[in-house]
């Protein structure tokens, strides 16, 4: 299917908008009617045609304005994008990932031509025609993390891997939720989910790490995360929380369909062959709460989930003020009727709302 | 099966280095790439002896930016379990062989200054990788890597034509000893340490730089433990309802596996974690010869790494 590419802002006017084809294929994270922190992980080879789980670097109709967003943050802050010096062979093994998979998964848009090291590197929608040295930093405008993660939806933590842990090393952070590159760059995995409620006690971390450290080459694994944004702003991070925390405020029982928009993040994990590091993709995707109630089946499953979701959770994802109005509105899209298990919208198989 | 695609290679060179060392050069059956890596992974190779498979893990010697070969050297192990045997006696040019996407448990601190190398005999096989790597980045480093004696020093004249500066070998038989405290004491701060060879010299380097004051994470070893034969025992897997016997030339991992039950590995040398098995029940002993574990996690008899561990005794019932 060939892609449109909205134009389309993250800021100010947010023209940002889902076309049917991307509500459809909208991450909705729940695959039952409650929600709990588990160990969420599963391999990540491919998925349903369409899916966002198809491609190993999904590409979809928002890439361009994402492109745009970034680099405006980019150019505010320089600061979202950070590498430490033991960093840069995995920045390279990165740029590998995402050039030889994307000119494999989309061979209209990008195009990888590789002479031993001399690279030739063709991203169409961007309209990019480099060609460089692989390995040879000074034939790049930025390093190579930066130089492909300018080009690649999604944050990207790159994490080295010693002494049986997880370190923030590096990375790209523009579309994060409420959290700091600049804050945790060289934290370890525990100090960095130190805020996470409930999931500590669990047992969630040490048994995620394990997991981690064993990710082997070959074998990516992914999971998906969510939480609430008012408005689609892709960059809600703690330096720019004074723009963006008042605007939780602005709901109101008449716009909330349109405002509020549930923020979904597939996660993925790969391994780095040449560093050993990790890499963990955190890809954003946001729908209107409008939107998701045009699924019976997510528009019942959300009232139910945000309904009996525990306090400290929505305390921590930081829609504990406004969950009464989101129930006001979401009550009217749950008729009682039974849910059927898994997170895929079943239009054809889940009955209509009931009236 | 768990974990990543596995490769098909055919061997295409069988050279005999000495009395006991073997290199064996690996490249892919379909003509394409092999993975690139970092220094100091290991491939797992699967051996088809007769009724048995056997799994051995092999440190990857050859450039890691190398994507045409990967080669290994193997060294033969009279009293082991056999795949090195196997390798030795059974494995020639033109064969086809299965082997694991490389993995990394002994990976390079890169943020280290300098990179002070200490091998024994078939130890030296990961530091060939790591020193290309590290010689194509400019790195800092510096080995010193003992031999039983200069028949059997494997890569002595490579590593010495190569780089006669770094270079320092040691032979037992001449009665030379790598001087650990003077060698640690002249090393610039930020130096890390890497050892690999036998469990004793192992040993020696992490209790005597630990005394001398370094750092915990700055020192790093691998050491495989190859599976160690032992009495057959026979284990209820309570899962599956499987009543299954362990040979005493087979892991647990492999008898499990042998049972038709999926069962989760990595290493298959007691250091990832993965293969940790639950005991649901017991009477008798474990023979732990892991290193993941806690030595309370030991004695408490609720857990087994299978790839390494045995059992003697009655029942073992297990949560697979
Ligand atoms: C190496 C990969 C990972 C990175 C870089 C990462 C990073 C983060 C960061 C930065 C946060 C925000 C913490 C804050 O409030 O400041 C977070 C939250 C969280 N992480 Fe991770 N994480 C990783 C893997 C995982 C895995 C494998 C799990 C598995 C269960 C997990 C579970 C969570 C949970 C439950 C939260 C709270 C999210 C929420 O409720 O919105 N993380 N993570
Ligand atoms: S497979 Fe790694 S510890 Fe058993």
């Amino acid at each position: 299917m060939t892609l449109q590419f909205n134009d389309e802002t993250f800021r100010d006017d947010y023209s940002f908008h889902n076309s049917e084809r991307a509500i459809k294929r909208f991450p909705f994270p729940f695959d039952k009617d409650s929600y709990m922190y588990v160990v969420n992980m599963e391999q990540h080879r491919g998925g349903p045609s369409d899916s966002i789980y198809e491609m190993r670097f999904d590409v979809d109709e928002h890439y361009v304005s994402e492109m745009r967003d970034r680099a405006m943050v980019l150019a505010d802050d320089p600061l979202r994008c950070q590498s430490l010096p033991h960093m840069t062979l995995a920045g390279w093994d990165l740029l590998e990932l995402i050039m030889v998979s994307k000119s494999e998964d989309y061979p209209d848009l990008f195009q990888l031509h590789r002479d031993g090291d001399k690279w030739h590197w063709i991203n169409k929608p961007l309209g990019i025609d480099d060609h460089f040295t692989f390995m040879d930093e000074t034939t790049l405008p930025y390093g190579p993390m930066e130089y492909i993660t300018r080009q690649t939806q999604g944050d990207f933590c790159v994490l080295d891997q010693r002494d049986d842990n997880l370190w923030m090393d590096a990375g790209t952070i523009t579309t994060q939720a409420d959290w700091s590159l600049d804050f945790d760059i060289g934290m370890n995995f525990f100090e960095w989910h130190a805020p996470v409620p409930l999931a500590h006690e669990k047992g969630i971390f040490v048994r995620a790490l394990k997991f981690l450290l064993n990710i082997q080459q070959g074998a990516p694994a992914r999971r998906l995360n969510w939480t609430m944004t008012v408005n689609p702003l892709l960059d809600t991070s703690p330096e720019n929380y004074h723009k963006w925390g008042i605007q939780k405020t602005s709901l109101t029982p008449e716009n909330i369909g349109a405002k509020q928009h549930l923020r979904v993040e597939l996660q993925t994990f790969f391994r780095l062959p040449r560093s050993n590091a990790l890499v963990f993709p955190i890809r954003c995707y946001l729908c209107a709460f409008q939107d998701i109630v045009s699924v019976p089946k997510w528009g019942r499953r959300l009232h139910r989930v945000i309904r009996d979701l525990p306090e400290e959770l929505a305390t921590y994802k930081g829609f504990i003020d406004n969950r009464p109005m989101m129930l006001d509105y979401l009550s009217k899209f749950d008729d009682g009727q039974d849910t059927s298990n898994g997170i895929w919208p079943e239009l054809d198989s889940e009955p209509p709302l009931k009236t | 099966m768990s974990g990543a695609e596995k490769i098909a290679v055919r061997v295409t060179e069988v050279t005999p280095l000495n009395d006991l060392v073997t290199r064996f050069r690996f490249e892919p059956v379909d003509g394409g790439l092999l993975p690139t890596f970092s220094g100091g992974a290991h491939t797992v190779v699967e051996m088809q002896d007769g009724a048995i498979t056997r799994l051995n893990p092999y440190s990857l010697m050859s450039d890691p930016f190398d994507q045409s070969a990967y080669t290994i050297s193997v060294r033969r192990d009279d009293e082991g379990r056999g795949g090195s045997l196997f390798m030795h006696k059974s494995v020639s040019v033109g064969d086809e062989m299965v082997i694991s996407n490389p993995v990394n448990l002994f990976s390079l601190d890169l943020r280290a200054k300098k990179h002070l190398m200490i091998a024994g005999g078939i130890g030296i096989t990961p530091f060939l990788a790591q020193i290309k790597q590290l010689d194509r980045a400019h790195g800092n480093w510096e080995l010193h890597y003992a031999c039983r004696s200069q028949a059997l020093g494997s890569y002595v004249d490579y590593l010495t034509d190569t780089h006669p500066n770094d270079v320092n070998v040691y032979y037992d038989d001449q009665d030379q000893a790598i001087d650990l405290e003077n060698l640690t004491d002249r090393q610039p701060l930020g130096t890390h340490i890497y050892v690999c060879g036998p469990k004793g010299m192992i040993n020696w380097v992490r209790a005597k730089s630990t005394d001398l004051g370094w750092p915990r994470e700055a020192i790093h070893y691998e050491e495989f433990l190859a599976p160690q034969p032992g009495k057959p025992f026979e284990v209820k897997l309570a899962v599956s309802n499987k009543v299954i016997q362990v040979g005493e030339q087979e892991s647990l991992l492999e008898a499990i596996e042998r049972a038709g039950v999926d069962a989760p590995y990595l290493c298959r040398g007691g250091a990832c974690g993965m293969c940790e098995t639950r005991v649901i029940d017991y009477t008798g002993n474990f023979i732990h010869r892991d290193h993941w574990l806690e030595d309370d996690e030991h004695a408490s008899g609720e857990k087994i790494m299978p790839c390494v561990s045995r059992f003697e005794g009655k029942t073992l019932v297990l949560d697979r």
